[in-house]
């Protein structure tokens, strides 16, 4: 091939190349348009009058206006279901982790009879909706005298999110060395040390992971403090949500501030760390 | 003198699994096998009442109106499984191959396409239903201002849009799940096989759908699956939405709702059934796990190992 007709081929696939490119980055930034719109517009309208919404949705506002915020703030239990929120998220993560991680270093460690069997055990809880089993957990819960406590949460919650997290755990602390475990064993080292002092340490990047795999579904829940709540002092910000939604139906300006502010703690969040939500959510998804 | 070895190690293992594995029998393994054994008794409120056999699945599936309700929003639910496989699969695919050119301001996009995924359900259906308010509404006001006052319309009012609302509602929500899990399956096909590829052809078609598709057969089948697991539980959207009636007049119904209703009762005081509600729940399980099975079995075989 001469070099005129190389370059001749070279400049065609240069070409078509950044035609593709331009239509890519075209593609992209529609869809980024688009998923952030929705967003702006919301921020945007919390700072706004009802006038304003309705004349001008995609104006900018006057952010010193904070008339509809401190409405939020002080006539409705915002701050109450924030708490609970981060109550009954809190306790739920550090059960899981607590008990996920211990299962998921007995399968991942040692070998024992059965030892497969409970890993299945665990696994098929992964793929069924818990649910469609509402009505016998909601009678459980009335047996156990725990209907309309943060408690019933609590526990909905670890039992939906043990699954996945010993499935993600297992996977890790089965992949980490024996040298060090062995050294440690010779050294006469007991088994609880052993776990406690030098595998732990190891599996705090598997921690992160499953704490963030939780952490969202959990935050974000209505169906179950639906169901198993009705205190208002206890409900969480989603069902919360719903009850002053239902307040101030013809006050835009007051609605828009509620979503902005119970979704302002996620998104500030996932902002500074999106490479780990991103990697903690798909991860029972990505192989 | 200590416990031999052996034994300390069982008691400590033990220590390890019993703990969780009790708590995982007694919230999830336990509560799935009652709601089987439930469906099967008649129920008096909250106290169970004798054994009836089959009657309460008799009663949802062949006498009215229950029949017809359960036709009905099965047939909402179906629909927004195909919907949902176009508008947030499909679209998640496209733009998980575009965001794998990885080309200048890729990373913007790659984080802000995941942003309304962790968003929680109740305020993404609050959002659009605001936006969709036939006065008021972001959407409508939109047309006016650019002339097209026809394409206004009560969304969420009449039969013909409000069910493709919540499902546009929907993708809108979730497509950056599968636009991730899709790209990261493309980031791990081998530079090698792309290279071969180039020198092969320039078609990008025959790029996508020779190598790249199958290549991310992995990916599909969890996010198909998981897709269709979610449509047949889909209930949050719905709710915030257009209520739990499903309003118009049933046109949003899903198997979700109507669960809800039954197994709880519904704004307007109707009763709540336990046994009914016990016999949709398993007969949605049932038929969420054996096509689930079946998906996931006919997908995996044609997943090639690298």
């Amino acid at each position: 091939m001469s070099a005129a007709s190389q370059s001749y081929y070279d400049r065609r696939g240069m070409l078509a190349t950044l035609g593709k490119d331009g239509l890519i980055q075209i593609i992209l930034i529609l869809n980024t348009v688009v998923m952030l719109a929705p967003i702006v517009i919301m921020l945007f309208a919390a700072f706004k009058t009802n006038a304003q919404i309705f004349q001008s949705p995609f104006g900018f506002p006057d952010f010193s206006n904070f008339a509809n915020i401190t409405k939020i703030w002080s006539q409705t239990n915002f701050l109450r279901y924030l708490l609970n929120s981060v109550i009954v998220t809190g306790a739920s993560i550090v059960v899981i982790l607590t008990l996920g991680t211990m299962a998921a270093y007995a399968v991942g460690r040692y070998k024992f009879r059965g030892s497969s069997f409970v890993l299945m055990f665990f696994l098929a809880g992964l793929t069924l909706p818990l649910k469609l089993a509402i009505i016998p957990l909601f009678i459980l819960m009335r047996d156990l005298g725990i209907l309309n406590t943060q408690l019933s949460l609590i526990v909905i919650y670890v039992a939906m999110g043990l699954p996945t997290t010993v499935f993600i755990m297992t996977g890790f602390i089965a992949t980490l060395p024996n040298e060090l475990e062995d050294a440690a064993r010779m050294d006469g080292a007991s088994e609880p040390r052993i776990m406690w002092s030098i595998m732990l340490p190891l599996v705090r990047p598997a921690l992160v992971i499953a704490g963030i795999q939780n952490v969202v579904p959990i935050w974000n829940d209505f169906f179950f403090p639906l169901i198993f709540i009705q205190k208002d002092n206890l409900k969480t910000l989603p069902q919360g949500l719903t009850t002053f939604m239902g307040e101030y139906t013809t006050d835009w300006g007051v609605l828009f501030a509620g979503l902005l502010l119970s979704s302002a703690p996620v998104i500030i969040v996932y902002i500074i760390l999106s490479r780990q939500f991103i990697n903690g959510m798909t991860a029972g998804a990505v192989k | 003198m200590p416990g031999s070895p052996l034994v300390s190690r069982r008691l400590w293992i033990s220590v390890l699994i019993v703990p969780p594995l009790a708590f995982v029998a007694l919230f999830v393994v336990y509560p799935i096998i009652s709601a089987f054994a439930y469906a099967f008794f008649h129920w008096n409120g909250l106290a169970r009442g004798e054994f009836v056999g089959f009657a309460n699945f008799y009663k949802v599936l062949f006498t009215q109106p229950y029949a017809d309700w359960t036709v009905n929003a099965f047939l909402h639910n179906v629909w927004v499984f195909f919907a949902l496989m176009v508008l947030q699969n499909g679209l998640g695919f496209l733009l998980a191959y575009c965001l794998w050119r990885e080309l200048p301001g890729a990373a913007l996009h790659r984080i802000s396409v995941f942003l309304p995924v962790v968003l929680s359900t109740i305020i993404v259906g609050f959002l659009w239903k605001l936006f969709l308010h036939p006065l008021f509404g972001v959407v409508n006001i939109s047309f006016r201002g650019l002339g097209l006052g026809g394409l206004a319309q009560p969304w969420l009012g009449q039969d013909s849009t409000a069910l493709w609302s919540l499902i546009v509602a929907n993708a809108w929500h979730m497509v950056g799940f599968p636009t991730l899990v899709f790209l990261a399956g493309m980031q791990r096909i081998p530079g090698e096989i792309l290279d071969a590829v180039r020198m092969e052809t320039e078609s990008e078609w025959t790029k996508i759908t020779k190598i790249v598709w199958p290549l991310v057969a992995p990916s599909a089948t969890v996010v198909f699956t998981l897709l269709f697991v979610g449509s047949f539980n889909w209930f949050e959207i719905p709710y915030v939405m257009v209520g739990l009636e499903g309003s118009p007049h049933g046109a949003t119904d899903v198997l979700g709702l109507y669960f809800y209703r039954t197994a709880f009762g519904n704004m307007s005081g109707s009763g709540q059934d336990f046994g009914a509600g016990s016999a949709l729940a398993v007969l949605i399980f049932v038929f969420i796990a054996l096509v689930a099975g079946v998906i996931t079995f006919k997908l995996r075989a044609r997943e090639i190992q690298i």
